[in-house]
């Protein structure tokens, strides 16, 4: 295997604050060598400069052991390198081929050659053994497909160095495997990859790990011969010796039954109950609908069947207004599309649910306002430059701790939490835990929905897995295990 | 990643409050002062008392609707539906005294419900439907104008009526009544967005309807209210207008909805929704108030005119967009 890729001291400001200092990645032919961090550790500034976006101050790049000068979008395409980014860049509306070729079109005197485009494109599906049709339309196709598809065109392209930035996260387990598959295939054919992630169970696909923090280059591993809590401690800078936290008392007393609850459409059937002071984890595979039951219970979905008992009465929330007037709070899953304002700074968004604590009726106590913002930023350890500062401008783990702190304002009974660390950096995760252990250590009943089973197993006193709309099983935390958890979520319904 | 990028939208109150505004709008208000500069060099008759009141008498029109339209327009949505509401409510007023002999407070009140009732209309169908603001309030703004016209029988209308025709040329001491209407209006809006739930969540509906959602807000009536509030700011303005103009004209208000929203829009509120603010609008007013009655003076033909404010709103908006990409 040589040398495809070598990034040495590489230096990066904007607008005089350092981003990149002393940066380097070094990258095998037929390699997957992952890139891992913090938010904020310089992995996106590192691959935007090898990918063209943006011109390195300082550094040295070579490709193939030869220095190369990249000067934008177009030379890295022609130096072979290709970026796959999270949010996926194609066009739904056209078809496979159409995708493929999508800038460089086959041309005769100006005319597509729509026949020749075609034809190229099933060979290279072929190639990855992928039963797509080709002129069918990309947005019938799943996610895990679409993303093939842009691997597909990074190949036909030519490309032998293939960045992949989060390419798991909305992806099911299924599909996951789908994909590393497509990532055999590469490796065969001596393409190399860069694969970044947070999840660092997925690692294995790697075969080697770098560390980057505080936009530095830290330490290159082999996959094999590291540990989680190396790594961990490398990306942190410090000893993490509790990653999860779990050390509080579920008491006896139910705070909330759900008896068999229907939405109608997507959630069947679905049962459980929730102690005070307990973390109850939710599981299963995407398509489960936990996150459905979630609103269906909040009060943005109508349940069509099956009874609510808060505190041992009947209950059934019209609303969220009246979700909320009885004390239980959701934090949504996608943070940027069903919770954040983008526009608004770090103060709007925390106080949002609580306004009646100093607007009322054309008085504005704004001094009741800042301590609120104060207190909830000191507890949720958030690092925001200002009040004003706008929420676009948080990294990932302190955006989701603007979302958790506004509803903890609200100093419900009951938080059901979705998915409270997607995208959330390794330090801010263990805070998260921190806070959510703290909570239940103080009374509040709390529901997790989340898919990634070390959090389930780390963080939950008891686990209630669905699968296809339906609760499945109910575990507690001393028996719970990855298995046994896959095995209910897999129950065919 | 740049952490030291500010809110587009200091809440400041007091002293540190304006003087964040005036930060925020130094801009304009540069532009506003030059713009006065310029005239007062170019005419004899712009640095007057009367010119004075004659421009703020000019540009309360624009006032009321902007405020309006301000509230809409951080909503997300659009409202094109006002200056046909002006006319409704001008024409039916006089109409009512003039035709019917009405007593002139009722036949305000009846008339101002007929502007608002559109506005109700407007509310209802954007709220409960996917139909987007612009085709609803376009479907209006013509059907309002059709209801002028059909009423009018496309003739002016006369008023003679004392009560009726102080509402909008009274004065109180020298000040014209105008002036006091504008302030009120403004305060008023300024009260509903700065300090008030409402206005809080009308931000967050204009910023993101589904984190609304989430928020428990109930988007729908929020939407109901905005475009309620903006019907009746027209249907006020198209009183004052009728009044001042001593007739109800089925041609009142025409192209008026287009001065509201460029006001709106030089002041720095933002077409996508979710931003925006009372203090940009009015300098918005101010400057197109200025603008219009400046070339009058100076002669400038109407059809220069048009010209003319087109690329001052291109200039403004184009200001601003460098303004936000520098802050990056």
């Amino acid at each position: 295997m040589s040398t495809l890729l070598r990034m040495k001291n590489i230096q990066k400001s904007f607008s005089g604050v350092k981003a990149l200092s002393n940066a380097q990645f070094e990258l095998r032919e037929g390699e997957v060598h992952a890139l891992i961090g913090e938010n904020g550790a310089g992995k996106s500034t590192l691959i935007k400069i090898l990918g063209g976006i943006y011109q390195k101050d300082g550094g040295e790049i070579y490709i193939e052991d030869k220095k190369v000068e990249i000067n934008g979008i177009g030379s890295a395409r022609a130096y072979g390198i290709s970026i796959i980014h999270q949010e996926l860049m194609l066009l739904p509306q056209m078809t496979v081929a159409e995708n493929i070729f999508l800038g460089r079109e086959d041309k005769k005197h100006g005319i597509l050659q729509k026949k020749a485009m075609l034809a190229k494109t099933e060979a290279l599906l072929r190639r990855f053994s992928l039963n797509i049709d080709p002129a069918g339309k990309v947005g019938a196709l799943s996610i895990a497909q679409q993303q093939i598809i842009e691997i597909v065109r990074a190949i036909s392209f030519g490309a032998k160095i293939i960045v992949m930035d989060e390419p798991t996260s909305s992806l099911s387990d299924k599909e996951v495997h789908f994909l590393f598959q497509a990532i055999e295939r590469l490796k065969r054919e001596h393409v190399g990859i860069i694969y970044i992630s947070h999840r660092l169970s997925e690692l294995a696909i790697a075969d080697r790990v770098t560390v980057m923090r505080d936009g530095a280059y830290i330490a290159t591993f082999e996959t094999k011969k590291t540990t989680r809590a190396e790594l961990i401690t490398k990306m942190v800078g410090r000893e993490l010796t509790s990653y999860y936290e779990r050390n509080h008392t579920p008491a006896d007393e139910v705070l909330l039954e759900v008896r068999h609850y229907s939405d109608g459409e997507r959630v069947k059937d679905a049962s459980f109950s929730l102690h005070k002071g307990e973390v109850l984890g939710f599981a299963g595979l995407i398509g489960a609908e936990r996150s459905e039951l979630m609103e269906c219970i909040f009060g943005l979905s109508k349940k069509k069947q099956g009874d609510l008992l808060l505190k041992g009465k009947k209950m059934c929330f019209r609303d969220v207004g009246d979700a909320m007037a009885n004390g239980v709070a959701l934090i949504p899953e996608d943070r940027k599309v069903q919770g954040l304002y983008f526009q608004q700074d770090v103060s709007f968004n925390m106080t949002i649910e609580v306004l009646r604590s100093f607007l009322r009726m054309g008085t504005y106590k704004s001094d009741i306002e800042k301590n609120i913002v104060r207190e909830y930023v000191e507890k949720m350890s958030i690092k925001i430059s200002s009040p004003k500062q706008l929420v676009s401008n948080l990294s990932g783990g302190n955006q989701q701790k603007v979302l958790i702190g506004r509803w903890i304002a609200t100093r419900p009974d009951i938080l059901i939490l979705d998915e409270p660390t997607r995208g959330v950096d390794v330090g801010a995760k263990a805070e998260i835990y921190h806070i959510i252990n703290e909570l239940a250590a103080k009374g509040i009943a709390i529901i997790m929905v989340s898919s990634e089973l070390p959090e389930i197993l780390g963080m939950s006193d008891r686990v209630v897995v669905m699968s296809d709309g339906y609760s499945v099983g109910e575990l507690d935390s001393a028996d719970a295990t990855q298995e046994k958890i896959m095995a209910m979520a897999t129950t065919e319904m | 990643m740049d952490e030291k990028q500010t809110a587009l939208q200091p809440k400041r109150s007091g002293l540190a409050g304006l003087q964040a505004n005036l930060k925020e709008n130094l801009g304009l208000i540069i532009g506003f002062f030059a713009l006065c500069i310029l005239l007062s060099a170019t005419t004899r008759s712009f640095l007057t008392w009367n010119n004075f009141f004659n421009i703020l008498r000019q540009m309360s029109n624009n006032m009321y609707l902007a405020c309006g339209m301000t509230l809409v327009i951080i909503l997300g949505g659009i409202d094109l539906s006002v200056g046909s509401i002006i006319a409704v409510s001008g024409c039916l007023c006089a109409g009512f005294i003039s035709f019917l002999g009405m007593p002139s407070f009722l036949a305000v009140i009846l008339s101002m419900l007929a502007g608002i009732a559109i506005g109700v209309f407007d509310g209802l169908v954007v709220s409960t439907s996917t139909i987007p603001a612009f085709i609803v309030t376009l479907a209006t703004m013509n059907i309002g104008r059709g209801i002028a016209r059909v009423y009018t029988d496309s003739k002016t209308i006369s008023v003679d009526d004392a009560f009726f025709n102080s509402i909008g040329t009274a004065y109180v001491g020298a000040i014209p009544i105008q002036v006091i209407y504008v302030v009120v209006i403004v305060a008023v809006t300024a009260l509903i967005l700065n300090r008030t739930q409402l206005g809080r969540h009308i931000y967050a509906v204009g910023g993101n309807l589904q984190a609304a959602k989430f928020s428990g807000i109930n988007t729908k009536r929020v939407t109901f209210f905005v475009y309620v509030f903006s019907s009746v700011m027209a249907s006020f303005a198209g009183i004052v207008l009728a009044s001042r103009l001593f007739s109800g004209q089925p041609t009142a208000g025409e192209g008026d909805e287009m001065d509201a929203i460029a006001a709106v829009v030089l002041g720095g509120t933002s077409m996508a929704g979710g931003s925006g603010k009372i203090s940009g609008t009015i300098m918005g007013v101010l400057i197109i108030g200025v603008l219009n009655n400046g070339m009058n003076l100076v002669g400038i033909s109407s059809s220069w005119q048009y010209i003319v404010k087109g690329i001052v709103i291109m200039i403004a908006v184009y200001i601003d967009f460098f303004k936000k990409q520098n802050v990056k």
